[in-house]
C-alpha cells in the first residue's frame, strides 16, 4: 500500500502572545493591525503530517485554510514546514465573520473527498474561539471515525492506534482509517522553518478556490449580540479562621445560612 | 542563615513596594506589546518573503534566546546548543552561496535575521554575525577545497569561527599590523599576536591577517588557523562590561606553522578581504543595535502602561511621551541607514563602504542612546540586573567601538565626500 495522504486544516488567528483588545463597536475584537499567525493546535497537526511523511508512512500532506487573502501567510508556513500543496478557500471579509465551524466542516469534507485523503488533521480547537467543533462534525459528515484530543497516533494495518487525553487520563483507542484526528498540546512540539525550507515553499502550488466551487454557502445561523471584556478581578480577603471564613461565604450567598 | 533571611526580606519589600515593580519582567514576550501595525513595526517595508524569514527569527529569539540571555550574561556561558540549533534554521551562514551549503540570502535578508535575534539576546547574535562574516569571507574568497572543506562545517556551526585583525598595537592603524607569516616550503611560520578576539579560545577556525610581505596594506595576507595547530594558543577570558556570552582572549602565534593551502586568496590580497568582510559586518554589528534597540523601545512602552507615578502611569507624562517618541524616531531612521547599505551591498553600489560606514555608527550610536533612556525610564528598576534593559545596554555598547571604530566610520565617510578626481571604490 503506498503512503498515506493526509489533509491538514490551518486557521490563522490572532498570536497567543498579543493581548486581544474589544472593538469599540463591542461586536468583536481588533483584528486591523494585529499580530497573526497559526493556530498552535494547527501547528502541531502540521507536524504530525511531516513526522508521518518522514516515516514514510504517508506520500503527500495537502493543508487547507478557509479565510481572506492573509490566510496564504498561514498556509506558506505550513509549506514551509514540509507540506507539499496548499489549497485556500477564500472567504471574503464580509463574509469571514459569519464562517463557522459547520462551514469549515463541509468545505474540508469536499475537499477530503476529492483529494482522497486518508486521514484528516486537524487542531483541537482554535485559540480565538475556542469552539472544539470542527473535527467532530467532519467525521460527522464524512461519516469517519474519530480520534479526538490526540496526545499519540500509532499507525496500524489499515488503522490508527490513538491516544487521547480525556477528563479521567489518557484512553486509547483503534479507530479504521480513513479517519479524522485532533491534535492536542502534548502530541508533539512543532519544529521551526528553515530558510532553506522557506525559500522551497515558494515554489510548492496553492490553489485559490471560492467556497461556492464546494457547494457551500457561508450564511450563518447565528448572531453575535455583543463581545465583553472578562470583569476586572478584585481583590481578595483573608480571614483570621475558619468561623469567618464560614460567615463570609454565607453573607456571599455562596452557603446555605 | 542571616544572609538568606536579608534576601526573603528584601524581596518582600520588593514586591510590596509597588504592585508593579516585579511586573512581567522576565515573563515578556517579543512582540508583546501593541508593535504590528504601528510606526516601529520593524516588518514595515518588507515584502511576503522578508516577513516570513523575520517571523522565523522572532519565534526563534523568543523561544530559545530570550529566556535566556540574563543567564547567559550571569555566567558568561557560550550557548553552543542554542547557537547549533540556529545554525540549523540556517542561521550559520545567511549570506554565503548555496553551493556548499550557505543559505544564499541576501544582505538586507540577513539584517533582518540579526536585529529579530539580537532582541531575545544581542550578545549571542553578535557573535553569530561574526562567525557568519569568516564564514562569507571563505566562501567569497576561498578556492573550491577550502570552501568544501569549511562552509559545511561553518553552516552547521559543528566549527565556530573568529576574525582575527586587531593587534595589540594595531587597532584602527589594521593595515600597519605586524603579525608575520615567513613561507618555508609549504608551510608559513607565523609569530605575533592579535587581541580583542571575540570566539578566541572556543572557536576552532580562525580567519587571521597576517604580515607575509611589504609594509601596509599590500603585504597582509589572509590565512585559516585550526584549532589545536601546534604554535597557537589563547590569552586568558577577558572580563568584559557587556557580550558575556561569547568569550573574548587574544590569540598568541609562537613558530606556528600553517599549510600553504589555508592562504585564502592570494598573498597581498588579505586587507582588501578583511575589509570586504567587514562591509557587512558593520551592517550586521548594526542590525545588532537595531534589535537591542528595538528590543528596549517596547519593553518601555509596556514600563511607561503599567508605572504610576503622581497617582498616572507614566505614559501621561508628555515628557516621557516625547522621549518615547523620539527614541521611536532614532530606531527608524536607524534602520533604514542599515537597510539601505545591506541594499547597497546587495546591489554593489559604487558608495556601498561610505554607506555602510554612516549606517554602522548612526545606528550603534543612536540605538546605544536608546537603550541607555529605556534604562533611565525605569528609574532604579532599570539599573537593576532583573531587568533586561541594562543588559542591552550593555552588550550594545561595544559596537561603537569594534568592526571599525566610529571614529573610523567617520574617517571612511569624510573621505568619501571629500575626494577630488577619480573615486576609487573597493
Amino acid at each position: 500500500m503506498s503512503g498515506l495522504r493526509i489533509l491538514v486544516g490551518c486557521k490563522r488567528v490572532i498570536d497567543y502572545a498579543v493581548k486581544v483588545r474589544v472593538r469599540p463597536d463591542k461586536l468583536g475584537v481588533v483584528t486591523e493591525g494585529v499580530k497573526h499567525s497559526m493556530n498552535p493546535f494547527d501547528e502541531i497537526a502540521v507536524e504530525e503530517a511531516v513526522r508521518l511523511k518522514e516515516k514514510k508512512l504517508a506520500s503527500e500532506i495537502i493543508v487547507a485554510s478557509c479565510g481572506p487573502q492573509q490566510n496564504q501567510e498561514t498556509l506558506r508556513t505550513a509549506l514551509a514546514m514540509g507540506a507539499d500543496k496548499a489549497i485556500h478557500v477564500l472567504v471574503e471579509d464580509k463574509d469571514y465573520s459569519n464562517l463557522q465551524p459547520i462551514h469549515v466542516s463541509k468545505l474540508l469534507a469536499k475537499i477530503a473527498a476529492e483529494e482522497k485523503v486518508d486521514i484528516v488533521l486537524l487542531g483541537k480547537q482554535a485559540i480565538d474561539d475556542d469552539c472544539n467543533q470542527t473535527g467532530q462534525m467532519l467525521a460527522a459528515i464524512l461519516d469517519w471515525p474519530q480520534g479526538t484530543f490526540a496526545s499519540k497516533v500509532v499507525k496500524k494495518d489499515g488503522s490508527l492506534d490513538v491516544t487521547r487525553e480525556v477528563d479521567g487520563g489518557l484512553e486509547t483507542i483503534n479507530i479504521k482509517l480513513p479517519a479524522v484526528i485532533t491534535t492536542d498540546l502534548r502530541l508533539n512540539e512543532p519544529r521551526y522553518a528553515t530558510l532553506p525550507n522557506i525559500m522551497k515553499a515558494k515554489k510548492k502550488p496553492l490553489t485559490t478556490k471560492k467556497p461556492s466551487d464546494y457547494g457551500v454557502e457561508i450564511k450563518s445561523s447565528h448572531q453575535v449580540l455583543s463581545v465583553e471584556d472578562p470583569p476586572t478581578r478584585e481583590a481578595g480577603q483573608k480571614v483570621e479562621s475558619v468561623d469567618l471564613l464560614v460567615a463570609k461565604l454565607k453573607e456571599a450567598g455562596f452557603m446555605k445560612s | 542563615m542571616a544572609q538568606l533571611v536579608k534576601k526573603i526580606v528584601t524581596s518582600k519589600i520588593l514586591l510590596n513596594k509597588g504592585k508593579y515593580c516585579l511586573y512581567k519582567c522576565d515573563g515578556r514576550f517579543l512582540g508583546d506589546s501593541w508593535v504590528a501595525g504601528s510606526c516601529i513595526d520593524p516588518s514595515l517595508g518588507l515584502n511576503d518573503d522578508q516577513k516570513n524569514i523575520q517571523s522565523l527569527a522572532i519565534d526563534f529569539a523568543r523561544n530559545e534566546l530570550q529566556p535566556n540571555m540574563k543567564k547567559w550574561d550571569e555566567e558568561e556561558f557560550f550557548p553552543v546548543e542554542a547557537m547549533r540549533k540556529a545554525a540549523s534554521l540556517g542561521f550559520g551562514a545567511v549570506y554565503c552561496s548555496e553551493k556548499f551549503g550557505g543559505s544564499g540570502m541576501s544582505r538586507l535578508d540577513t539584517s533582518i535575521i540579526f536585529e529579530a535575534l539580537a532582541q531575545g539576546c544581542t550578545s549571542t547574535t553578535a557573535y553569530i554575525s561574526i562567525h557568519n562574516m569568516c564564514a562569507w569571507m571563505i566562501d567569497e574568497f576561498g578556492n573550491e577545497a577550502q570552501r568544501g572543506r569549511w562552509i559545511p562545517q561553518l553552516a552547521s556551526m559543528e566549527k565556530f569561527a573568529s576574525y582575527c585583525l586587531t593587534e595589540p598595537n594595531n587597532g584602527s592603524d589594521a593595515a600597519n599590523l605586524t603579525l608575520s607569516a615567513k613561507r618555508d616550503g609549504d608551510h608559513y611560520i607565523l609569530n605575533g599576536s592579535k587581541t580583542f578576539i571575540s570566539g578566541g579560545g572556543e572557536s576552532d577556525i580562525y580567519v587571521l591577517m597576517c604580515r607575509t610581505g611589504e609594509k601596509g596594506p599590500k603585504g597582509i595576507s589572509c590565512i585559516v588557523i585550526e584549532k589545536g595547530t601546534p604554535g597557537l594558543d589563547f590569552g586568558k577570558k577577558e572580563k568584559k562590561v557587556g557580550w558575556n556570552s561569547q568569550p573574548t582572549r587574544a590569540v598568541i602565534l609562537e613558530d606556528c606553522r600553517v599549510p600553504v593551502s589555508h592562504l585564502i586568496g592570494q598573498p597581498g590580497d588579505g586587507f582588501k578581504i578583511a575589509m570586504k568582510g567587514l562591509n557587512g559586518g558593520r551592517t550586521n554589528i548594526a542590525s545588532c543595535s537595531l534589535g537591542a534597540a528595538q528590543a528596549c523601545l517596547e519593553i518601555s512602552r509596556d514600563y511607561l502602561k503599567i508605572r504610576k507615578q503622581f497617582n498616572q502611569p507614566l505614559e501621561n507624562f508628555q515628557y516621557l511621551q516625547f522621549l518615547l517618541a523620539e527614541m521611536a524616531t532614532k530606531v527608524t531612521a536607524s534602520r533604514l541607514m542599515v537597510r539601505q547599505a545591506a541594499q547597497a551591498l546587495d546591489e554593489d553600489w559604487p558608495e556601498k563602504v561610505a554607506l555602510c560606514s554612516m549606517a554602522k555608527y548612526f545606528a550603534t550610536e543612536e540605538c546605544f542612546n536608546v537603550c541607555n533612556h529605556a534604562v533611565q525610564i525605569h528609574g532604579g528598576y532599570g539599573y537593576l540586573k532583573d531587568y533586561p534593559v541594562q543588559q542591552h545596554m550593555r552588550d550594545c555598547r561595544v559596537h561603537q567601538i569594534l568592526e571599525g571604530t566610529n571614529e573610523i566610520m567617520r574617517l571612511l565617510v569624510s573621505r568619501d565626500i571629500l575626494l577630488e578626481g577619480q573615486r576609487k571604490y573597493s
